[in-house]
């Protein structure tokens, strides 16, 4: 196996990994939050359950709030609750919060600067069997261009946890996206976590992969299977998708002079294009997009959507070996 | 309220009428009606009915109030301007310029006294909820209020809201309805979308309702001492009103709710609110 950076405390076996939901991480770090602080409140939209929501109910009864299906409301009762000094925690499905409440979250959350984090669960292709309808793959498109918003996509469990408790800590308002799947954990407790700061797994010459949520973890299979093929790919973590660590993404395409990205998330509006943004005008270098092509999902069985719509360490590694082609 | 309060009061409603037409000629566009319409209950809420300081916006003790229907914000900041919480000539001047405090719009981080930015419709309701809900939990005992238009009542959102705020019984919070039946396309019963029949939807959705005169300071004071009093859930006051109340020629139009009078409708609408603050002056009552 590849060599990642060791300061980052990253698992070691990464052939025999650990597997939990990102949405498990929510939980307990609102947990956390909870036994820490007063000024958490929890709101969930019939949805406490799935968004591990119920964790803090259970622990927090009188700070915890069921909107029950209404979630512009819920929004709006979340910067009530800011714009009256407490910290809202606001979690449904992602298809309906950003999805049906892009408005508030426009002009009540980030106009307001108002002190809210919403998070959106089941996203990506992975939400599985419900389909088209429930899997939210037009999210981060949707608030990336809001301004004052913070966008997380954490990799793993103990990421989402430490993003949902650094969420707390920042001033203003933030957007956390999860998944539905258990998705396999790489990094440690101790792995450093900074909103903002992308996280350089590797640096490598030939290619830099850059990746967000659980395609980290495909990044890293797509590296070393790449090392095999005597390819020196870079891996970088963005767990924050907005605002995006500048510098440190175009120090490596400088680097590698090659970047393909990688997100379950549509290919248009997502980190892919954020990178692309970037990287036109402060380093432009060649770039592939491992994203979901312009198409709505479908039922299926998570393994077997991420393999159909061309969501695994397969595709990534074609896209690297493409540039590098490109390069010579 | 004494006699002398209430013409006081009533004087004064005629003074925020003028800053309003002046600032909105100035500005050469905004919303004329509405604002105009809403001058009594602006009036009776600074000068009367809200705990506030003026001198100290961010006063933690401070009623809240929001306004919902953003677009009437010209009487909201002639009414702020005149209770001291900024220079009256910079919003007369200012509204709607560039690298302004007075957007055209209400936005919180531009303007000492705005609770939150509104202007698109149907969200007030919602954040007035949230506030009322965090007010109760801290016992704290200032009151939330929240102005709405009554075309805001289609939107979906306010019937959530509507549907929190009662079941969760906030006695603490308090709304109203600027009823005047109008809309930009016209009548809201007969042209567009009829709310009515209003005060049983909003008896069902668990709401006190009181209806009361939007142009009489002693009535409009009176609905929302009866409103502060009541317990046991949020009142909801439906002030019938008269959109460019005060200047013949804009009353009961629905043309004026969007577009700003040019200077000559302006000369006539200060000439014609002039007289009648003079009439008023030399009435004695
Ligand atoms: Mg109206």
């Amino acid at each position: 196996m590849i060599k990642l950076n060791e300061e980052l405390r990253l698992v070691d076996d990464f052939e025999n990994v650990e597997r939990i939901p990102t949405r498990d991480g929510y939980g307990k770090g609102l947990v956390e939050l909870g036994a820490e602080r007063n000024d958490v409140f929890v709101l969930t939209g019939d949805l406490a359950d799935s968004t591990r929501t119920a964790w803090f109910k259970e622990k927090f009864p009188e700070r915890f709030i069921d909107m029950g299906v209404a979630e512009q409301n819920m929004i709006n009762v979340a910067v009530g609750l800011a714009l009256s000094g407490k910290v809202p925690f606001v979690a449904t499905y992602g298809v309906f919060v950003p999805g049906r409440a892009w408005d508030q979250i426009r002009i009540s959350v980030c106009y307001n600067k108002a002190n809210v984090k919403f998070a959106g669960a089941h996203t990506g292709i992975s939400v599985g069997p419900d389909g088209a309808t429930h899997q939210a793959l037009e999210d981060v498109a949707s608030v990336r261009a809001l301004p004052n918003l913070t966008i997380l996509s954490p990799t793993d469990f103990w990421e989402s946890k430490k993003a949902t408790i650094a969420a707390a800590k920042m001033k203003g308002p933030v957007y956390i996206r999860f998944g539905r799947e258990k998705v396999p954990v790489i990094t440690t407790e101790e792995t450093p976590f900074e909103i903002g700061k992308a996280v350089v797994y590797r640096e490598g010459k030939d290619v830099t992969l850059i990746a967000t949520g659980q395609m980290v973890y495909q990044a890293i299979i797509a590296a070393n299977n790449l090392m095999e093929r005597g390819i020196d790919a870079g891996i970088i973590n963005v767990h924050t998708i907005k605002p995006l660590d500048r510098e440190t993404i175009v120090e490596a395409a400088r680097r590698t002079g090659a970047v393909v990205t990688a997100e379950e998330h549509q290919v248009y509006g997502g980190l892919g294009g954020a990178i692309a943004e970037l990287l036109s005008k402060e380093n432009p270098v060649p770039m592939r997009f491992v994203a979901v092509n312009d198409r709505f999902g479908e039922s299926g069985v998570a393994d077997e959507l991420l393999e159909a719509f061309g969501l695994t360490h397969k595709e990534i590694e074609a896209a690297a070996e493409e540039l590098v082609k490109l390069k010579k | 309220m004494t006699t002398e309060e209430v013409k006081k009061l009533e004087i004064l409603a005629y003074e925020i009428r003028k800053d309003v037409i002046v600032a909105l000629k100035n500005a050469k566009s905004g919303h004329t009606g509405g604002s105009l319409g809403l001058a009594d209950i602006f009036t009776a809420l600074y000068f009367k009915v809200l705990h506030h300081k003026p001198e100290d916006p961010d006063w933690a003790g401070r009623d809240r109030f929001l306004l919902s229907n953003g677009h009437v914000c010209p009487v909201w900041y002639a009414a702020l301007a005149r209770a001291g919480y900024f220079d009256v000539e910079e919003f007369r001047t200012t509204l709607r310029k560039l690298g302004t405090r007075f957007q055209g719009h209400p936005s919180r981080l531009d303007t000492p006294g705005v609770e939150s930015s509104s202007g698109s419709l149907g969200q007030g309701l919602s954040i007035g909820v949230g506030m009322a809900y965090a007010a109760r939990f801290d016992n704290a005992p200032y009151r939330v209020y929240v102005g709405m238009s009554d075309a805001e009542f289609q939107e979906g959102s306010v019937w959530e809201a509507l549907m929190a705020g009662g079941n969760w019984k906030l006695d603490n919070l308090t709304a109203y309805i600027d009823r005047n039946k109008i809309q930009i396309d016209g009548s809201t019963e007969g042209d567009v979308m009829p709310l009515e029949p209003l005060k049983e939807k909003l008896r069902a959705f668990k709401w006190n309702v009181i209806e009361a005169d939007g142009h009489d300071i002693k009535e409009i004071v009176t609905a929302f001492r009866e409103a502060g009093a009541h317990r046991g859930g949020p009142t909801m006051i439906i002030f019938n009103t008269v959109i460019g109340k005060g200047v013949s020629f804009m009353e009961g139009k629905a043309e004026w709710h969007g577009k700003p009078p040019n200077e000559e409708e302006a000369e006539k609408a200060l000439k014609e609110l002039d007289e009648h603050i003079e009439e008023m002056k030399e009435g004695g009552d």
